[in-house]
């Protein structure tokens, strides 16, 4: 530990706080207590007539099954999203370390997605897996696989699920290609001096040392999955068909700006805004604590 | 949706910069959804009566969707900070009038341009659809339209069908689309956008059945839906079952489908006559024929019901921008006016001047297509059922439609099924958006 530096001066540190702190206050704060408010009441879209209600929004959302439905199409959505995204920017990453020839090119090239807008990611695979259009569904269906996500709801969430893992894999990979330099390499030499496979090697040494950085890239993905999806699932599926892809975001949206029930959806936003704290402090308490940065 | 609030209000701020260096000239801000071609006669209009007077300036400004568009407004009039005009597609106009105090009847308006106003010069079957039930109008008809059908005349010919004669009756239909998809002609027989629009809402009116009480809504906002009567089950459960094979496909809840039939996928479509444009432009060999009705349905064909969008004006605002938009609108309902747009965007005419007028000329003789919806929505006085549909939420009903048949369609359930949840579904959804 290096010793504290005590700065003399009583005003500047607030002074110089002070820009971030007005920017949480009024871009974050702000909108939550609005939010909060919102959520108590029981309004038409206008604003012209509002009833306060205290939490029978809360407890008409909890109620309806259809939100119920959109928990458990977030979660699959979610643990399905992460588990794609990290596996296969797991399997790219350990592949990667193999690559001598071209390793910088192939890297740059593998974290271009990421740039990519999530509404754009969302039209490109809506566009390629079109029905009608679509020139990999033409393949799916050659391969005789009727393919028609606009009917089918697990057609549909394979689709967003690959959007959505498509775009993610690059940060994942960028943090597993860094997890895996971190790795002395005398470890993997010597248990390839004692015999043990490729595959051996990997289970034993590689994934548990770099376990710290999986958990982490666990919450990210999960945080992802729930909160910055909405432009992939809004471009390629509207929540649809029926509600096989509607998420408790995208929920958020369609109940609070199609169909204009502010209280309900305030109140539903203020739910996920819980369970963003929740994770928030999982990862600070837990993961924190266990991932070394370089 | 951060980056939608951020728009909307760095575009608020600009409406506020422009219209304070405006000294003598009063400015009308006008928010709108229109794109393409569409959006160019937005932009024509409001520079053509910028130059016809210098007291007023019309400012259009493109919010994005309908939905947005009318997300847009209303956020603005929660902050105080509306514009003058804006535009609200039809299943919106059960929100607006809803709103009272938030907007401003364009009948009173009218006759502060100056004019006294006369609504026997707007087209009746859209007048009545915007206007309250004791007949004031509240908004400004800006873009109808009707649907209609259209035909892939290849696909007929190949099929071995009549290529002038399209199918005139949902039984004519299934059966020429059973023809094309057996006899190879193309893959799929029959497709149609907006399920709830047109198999819903103008298969009730055009077959003259009720959509729900309370004259669909027109008579008062208490509506129970009566959608899931026998002649609604049997069209749904018939679409149900084309679907099966693939004689009918889905291309999605609003215009998706229109890319399937474009692409010669399907031979019979029905879609908006606002959707003509596109099939013109893609070169495709077409015909087109009125909305199919029900054989059976006593008094069938009835009336269709516009869609399209209308202006809307809120209240609260300074007397001239009101003067205005008076001025404005008897700017838009002149006939040489209303009938080239009519003419230029495939919508329907607003005054009967307009559409006499094109008759004049023969447009209709090289167009037809363009004189069908308003045959249909004119050829007989609405009844209860066919005047259109107003509800409160219309927006999220028609959601409750689109999920129930895409199960339907999925072969989840059955159209009887289907139907039942939704008249269930709506009928709580309307309680509860009327605050009971």
């Amino acid at each position: 530990m290096s010793p504290r530096v005590v700065f003399p001066n009583k005003i500047l540190p607030y002074l110089l706080v002070a820009p971030q702190l007005a920017i949480t206050l009024v871009f974050f704060y702000w909108p939550a207590s609005q939010a909060l408010r919102q959520s108590m009441l029981r309004e038409d879209p206008f604003g012209l007539s509002s009833k306060f209600v205290w939490f029978a929004n809360f407890k008409k959302v909890l109620s309806d099954p259809n939100y119920l439905n959109s928990i458990q199409v977030t979660a699959v959505f979610s643990i399905a999203t992460a588990a794609v995204a990290m596996g296969t920017a797991l399997l790219l990453a350990v592949m990667a370390e193999k690559v001598i020839r071209g390793r910088g090119v192939y890297r740059t090239l593998m974290i271009w997605p990421y740039a990519v807008a999530p509404a754009i990611a969302g039209m490109l695979w809506l566009f390629l897996f079109n029905p009608s259009i679509g020139s990999l569904a033409y393949g799916l269906r050659w391969l005789g696989i009727n393919w028609d996500p606009l009917l089918d709801g697990e057609q549909a969430m394979v689709l967003v699920v690959a959007a959505a893992s498509w775009k993610q894999i690059s940060y994942n990979f960028l943090f597993f290609v860094a997890g895996l330099q971190a790795i002395p390499k005398t470890l993997i030499e010597a248990a390839a001096i004692d015999g043990a496979k490729p595959f051996k090697r990997f289970w034993t040494i590689v994934f548990p040392l770099l376990a710290p950085t999986t958990f982490f890239l666990l919450v990210v993905n999960t945080v992802y999955a729930f909160f910055d999806t909405f432009g992939i699932i809004h471009a390629v599926t509207g929540g649809g068909p029926g509600k096989a892809t509607e998420t408790l975001v995208y929920k958020v949206y369609n109940d609070g700006f199609v169909n204009l029930i502010l209280g309900d959806s305030a109140a539903q936003s203020v739910i996920l805004m819980v369970i963003v704290i929740a994770l928030t402090a999982v990862q600070f308490r837990y993961v924190e604590k266990k991932v070394h940065y370089g | 949706m951060k980056t939608l609030g951020f728009a909307a209000g760095v575009a608020a701020t600009m409406t506020l910069l422009s219209s304070t260096s405006a000294f003598a000239v009063t400015e009308i801000s006008w928010w709108h959804a229109m794109t393409g071609a569409n959006n160019e006669v937005v932009d024509q209009l409001s520079k053509e009566f910028n130059e016809s007077q210098s007291e007023y300036k019309v400012v259009p400004v493109f919010k994005g969707t309908y939905p947005e568009t009318l997300n847009a407004g209303i956020a603005a009039f929660r902050a105080k900070q509306p514009p003058t005009i804006m535009q609200v597609f039809d299943a919106g106009t059960g929100t607006m009038m809803g709103a009272e105090g938030a907007i401003k009847p364009v009948a009173e308006i009218l006759s502060m341009g100056g004019q006294a106003f006369d609504k026997s010069q707007y087209l009746p079957g859209i007048v009545a659809y915007y206007s309250k039930p004791d007949g004031t109008m509240l908004s400004f008809p800006y873009n109808s339209s009707s649907p209609i059908l259209y035909y892939n005349k290849d696909i007929f010919q190949k099929a071995g069908l009549d290529v002038d004669n399209p199918p005139k009756t949902w039984g004519e239909v299934w059966d020429a689309a059973k023809k094309i998809k057996s006899s190879g002609a193309a893959p799929c027989g029959f497709t149609s956008t907006w399920l709830t629009w047109i198999h819903t809402e103008n298969f009730a009116a055009w077959n003259n059945l009720s959509y729900g009480t309370n004259e669909n809504g027109i008579g008062g906002t208490d509506v129970e839906l009566k959608i899931n009567a026998p002649a609604f089950v049997k069209h749904f459960q018939e679409l149900a079952d084309l679907a099966k094979d693939g004689t009918f496909k889905y291309g999605g809840r609003t215009s998706e489908a229109k890319q399937i039939f474009l692409a010669g996928e399907c031979g019979i479509f029905t879609e908006s006559s606002g959707g003509l444009g596109d099939i013109v432009k893609s070169g495709m060999n077409y015909g087109t024929g009125q909305l199919p009705y029900e054989a059976d349905a006593a008094g069938a064909p009835q009336n269709t019901i516009p869609g399209g969008a209308s202006l809307w004006i809120f209240a609260g605002l300074p007397e001239e921008q009101y003067k205005g938009v008076g001025a404005f609108f008897n700017f838009l309902s002149q006939t040489p006016i209303q009938a080239r747009l009519h003419q230029v965007s495939g919508y329907l005419p607003v005054t009967l001047a307009a559409y006499e007028e094109t008759k004049k000329s023969g447009f209709y003789d090289k167009n037809p297509a363009r004189e069908i919806p308003i045959k249909q929505m004119m050829g007989k006085a609405p009844t209860e059922n066919s005047k259109g549909v107003r509800l409160v939420n219309l927006p999220q009903v028609r959601d409750i439609q689109n999920e129930e048949y895409e199960k339907m369609l999925a072969g989840q359930q059955t159209a009887q099924q289907a139907l039942d949840n939704i008249v269930a579904r709506g009928n709580k959804a309307i309680q509860e958006a009327i605050g009971n």
